[in-house]
């Protein structure tokens, strides 16, 4: 009845406070690692030169002045929309609506600008557009927010929902104010009166944006470290029950979280109308309220991690841009490169979290205890 | 067990340990929190794999890497946890996992169980649902579990921390039993007279490491503790005299239902005196939890009254008001509750963190000052000798005793008038227990109210001026801590009043 049984091959011991410099190091090597492995990929796929692609994307995303003023503004939108996320992410409040928020202040902006635009003074009219995209932002949070708070509903499922309504309620009021008539697109807004669009300084078209989403993400991340609120939102977050504890008004902090995280969004949402595009869409997020959960989530919710961690992914998607025109591939390659390399960086997480042991079957020998026998990764 | 070692991370939990358990005896296993008792145990049963050293059965070189394997072996162990599913029956709990040729047969699963019971004296009803089942009846599940897989080692961890006396006493009336039958049993735990009632032989571990092991017999309490703590330790527990004992909460026919409408306290009365310990004792689930929380303000209360008495004589009610109207009312309430880490403390955050939960509300600025608390946390962990790495170490890398001292010690900093407790001294081992008593006794001296939920009648006897027993939720009786009898609690315990059975 009783087998001899092998000592397993290997095994998985959780590692505690993995120094900052190791963490690092495990980092890097998975970023190396990826590009090896796209390095083949790249060569067995298409037969070109993996230097020479890398090259083209990075070129794609810094290539110009004009690329990096595109790939500024990409990021500012990314990042944006990831500070958003922060306050309500770090109390696991998961909020899935940024897409639904961001639309429906680029919504309420652009409605501002088409039926106020010829009747008030240009400052005003951007300081109406302003406060009414923030406010209807938070709304847009806040519902899901209200009733998570009173009665404990599902905020994923309600908030992913408000997207739907954002989206479809954008897709009529482009049928409304479509321009010209039959287009099917709103087109750019005031374009000779240029009322409600936000002034750019000197010749830099972006540069109000990125200054502006700079001065949030700082602000964000004074308000979640260091600030009485965020620290409401942190304890929150990790128990309830010792919020309660303590007298923290649960309810409370839940819904101001949100009314904040919607806010932002629909601040977001101001910016890339009244900003950037002049335009509004019903694709005007294009799945950047989803990447900016990625994000979030990538940072740990930390917003300095996020101005990182938006960039890469900004640089990744600009690059696999140009690969596939430069080469004249398909764009789903730019997508399979950009997979692999962010599969490397969220699997080297589980590296630094957890250590593996290999160990040769050695009989009833007795081994030398582990730590002096080196212990490897990947 | 030869050289074993195992460590998590930095933490060495067993360093070098090598341990004989013989056959046909039973072993207890003594060590303080975190001394890697249940470590060791765990890698006999194949939950953990050893990082260096050799398992040896009957003088043959084993490798257990899965408990499935241990029960190739003959090894069970059943933890301080249960692990069985709430909606079956024990029967169908007793058979899960177990790969048996042929189809499932609960009628032949229950007559072997059943032959199980009547060999060692268990009382199971393989058909009864677990959810049905007491603390005590769940336990005696687990360990048919155990003996129906065959095993002639069982490791018990910790087997009577949620037990009654008297449940305990049945348990090791089994143990016996069993180890006649030619089993051999290893039971961890910390309570010293269990050591001295059930077991042959005990070994020690002291922070990782095996320190040595004694016939019981030629033992004695005070040995084993030093040997344990690795010093001079004091048995006694101080019970000074009430500081001029006034009433400070009384409560008055208090009712609480639970939210899905289950009656938890039924018309408790009794008053709380300053420089007093007033000791609480029942079964796990009788409302204990319950009471120190509508006291405390976190509880909705049906009907009752709870009133704070100051000084002076003048009273007001606590209830309908949350922790925060209570503290801005002056009333100083200090309350350590029973779940240390999901309620009392936040486990990610570092001690700095969790000292300014109950202040950083101070001042008008909008950014928090960590400046104070900082300083807080260093003077706990200085006073209270918390071992931590520093005071930025998350609190839930801290051992159970070292979570308990950082709330303790915020809760007392705030120099309370009410300081309500509860199960203050589960899981931690004699050295920081009696830190934790000696605390007490110095918020009692004073002239703090102290309620004290504990589980441990020795402890409550000895510590406590006066014990409230409660019994489903109801008060079975209040008995003066000099001169009530163990057993007799026990009995207020299972039935009100404690009257004999007929």
């Amino acid at each position: 009845m009783r087998k001899e049984s092998k000592e397993p091959l290997i095994h998985i011991t959780k590692r505690r406070g993995v120094p900052w410099q190791k963490a690092w190091l495990i980092r890097i090597i998975a970023i190396a690692l990826a590009l090896v492995i796209c390095a083949i990929v790249t060569t067995a796929a298409t037969g070109l030169d993996p230097v020479g692609v890398y090259g083209t994307m990075l070129e794609g995303a810094f290539g110009t002045e004009r690329k990096v003023w595109i790939l500024g503004k990409e990021t500012a939108v990314l990042l944006c929309i990831s500070i958003a996320m922060a306050p309500a992410f770090r109390m696991k409040f998961w909020n899935l609506g940024g897409e639904g928020q961001v639309l429906i202040g680029a919504w309420m902006t652009a409605a501002c600008m088409i039926v106020l635009g010829d009747s008030l003074p240009g400052p005003l009219l951007i300081l109406v557009m302003l406060i009414s995209s923030i406010l209807i932002g938070a709304l847009w949070a806040g519902i899901p927010a209200f009733f998570k708070a009173k009665w404990n509903t599902n905020e994923t499922l309600f908030t992913l929902m408000m997207n739907y309504v954002a989206i479809q309620l954008v897709a009529y009021y482009i049928i409304v104010w479509e321009s010209p008539k039959g287009s099917g697109k709103v087109g750019i807004i005031n374009q000779m009166t240029r009322s409600g669009w936000l002034p750019s300084i000197g010749n830099y078209q972006y540069l109000l944006n990125i200054l502006i989403v700079a001065l949030l993400t700082a602000g964000i991340y004074i308000y979640l470290q260091y600030s009485k609120h965020g620290y409401e939102i942190s304890v929150v977050g990790e128990s309830q029950s010792t919020a309660r504890y303590v007298g923290i008004k649960v309810e409370r902090v839940i819904i101001r979280t949100l009314l904040l995280s919607g806010g932002l969004c629909g601040l977001c949402g101001f910016l890339m109308v009244a900003g950037t595009d002049h335009t509004i869409t019903t694709t005007l997020a294009g799945g950047r309220g989803f990447l900016g959960v990625m994000v979030a989530w990538l940072a740990q919710f930390n917003p300095l991690a996020m101005v990182l961690v938006s960039l890469l992914l900004c640089v990744l998607s600009r690059g696999a841009g140009e690969i596939s025109t430069a080469y004249g591939l398909n764009q789903s390659f730019g997508d399979i490169l950009t997979g692999i390399i962010l599969f490397c960086i969220i699997g080297s997480e589980f590296f630094i979290n957890y250590k593996i042991h290999f160990r040769k079957s050695a009989g009833g020998k007795l081994e030398p205890p582990a730590g002096k026998e080196g212990t490897e990764h990947v | 067990m030869r050289n074993i070692t195992k460590t998590f991370g930095t933490i060495v939990a067993n360093d070098n340990v090598s341990l004989d358990i013989y056959k046909g005896e039973i072993l207890s296993l003594l060590g303080e929190n975190g001394s890697g008792k249940t470590t060791l145990m765990n890698m006999l049963s194949g939950i953990y794999f050893p990082d260096g050293g050799q398992i040896y059965i009957d003088g043959k070189p084993v490798s257990i890497s899965s408990p499935r394997e241990a029960f190739d072996y003959g090894i069970g162990m059943i933890h301080q946890h249960f692990k069985l599913v709430d909606v079956f029956t024990a029967a169908e709990n007793i058979v899960l996992g177990l790969e048996e040729k042929g189809r499932l047969d609960l009628n032949r699963a229950g007559e072997k169980i059943r032959k199980i019971c009547d060999t060692y004296g268990f009382d199971v009803d393989p058909e009864q649902k677990i959810y049905n089942m007491s603390v005590s009846q769940k336990q005696t599940v687990e360990i048919v579990k155990v003996l129906y897989r065959g095993a002639d080692i069982l490791i018990l961890d910790e087997p009577t921390a949620v037990l009654t006396p008297q449940e305990a006493e049945k348990l090791f009336a089994v143990l016996r039993n069993m180890k006649k039958d030619g089993k051999t049993v290893v039971i961890i735990t910390h309570k010293l007279h269990e050591v001295e009632e059930i077991s042959d032989r005990v070994a020690v571990l002291r922070k990782g490491k095996y320190v040595g092991e004694m016939i019981t017999s030629q033992t004695n309490a005070q040995e084993m503790t030093n040997m344990m703590v690795g010093r001079e330790v004091i048995l006694n527990i101080d019970r000074p005299e009430p500081v001029n004992p006034r009433p400070r909460i009384e409560v008055k026919d208090l009712t609480v239902r639970s939210s899905d409408n289950v009656l938890k306290l039924d018309e408790v009365s009794f008053t709380a005196n300053a420089g007093e310990i007033l000791g609480i004792a029942g079964i796990s689930g009788c409302g204990q939890k319950e009471l120190l929380e509508a006291i405390a303000g976190l509880q909705t209360v049906e009907s009752g009254s709870i009133r704070y008495i100051e000084d002076d004589g003048s009273s007001e009610s606590l209830i309908g008001k949350d922790p925060l109207q209570i503290a801005s009312m002056g009333v100083s309430l200090s309350f350590v509750p029973e779940d240390r880490l999901g309620m009392g403390l936040v486990g990610s955050m570092d001690l700095t963190d969790n000292m300014m939960l109950r202040s950083f509300r101070k001042g008008r600025s909008v950014f928090t000052d960590r400046k104070t608390p900082k300083k807080l946390a260093e003077k706990v962990v200085d006073e209270l000798e918390v071992n931590t790495p520093g005071v930025s170490t998350p609190v839930r890398r801290l051992s159970g005793g070292n979570v308990q001292k950082v709330l303790v010690g915020r809760e007392i900093a705030s120099s309370p008038t009410v300081l309500l407790s509860a199960y203050a001294v589960r899981g931690l081992d004699i050295n920081s227990s009696y830190m934790i008593y000696n605390l007490l006794n110095k918020q009692k001296k004073n002239g703090v109210a102290v309620v004290y939920v504990g589980e441990d009648l020795d402890v409550l006897l000895e510590l406590c001026d006066r014990i409230l027993v409660l019994c489903g939720g109801r008060v079975s009786g209040i008995v003066d801590g000099k001169t009530a009898d163990k057993n007799r609690v026990g009995m207020m315990m299972t039935r009100l009043g404690g009257g004999d059975f007929e």
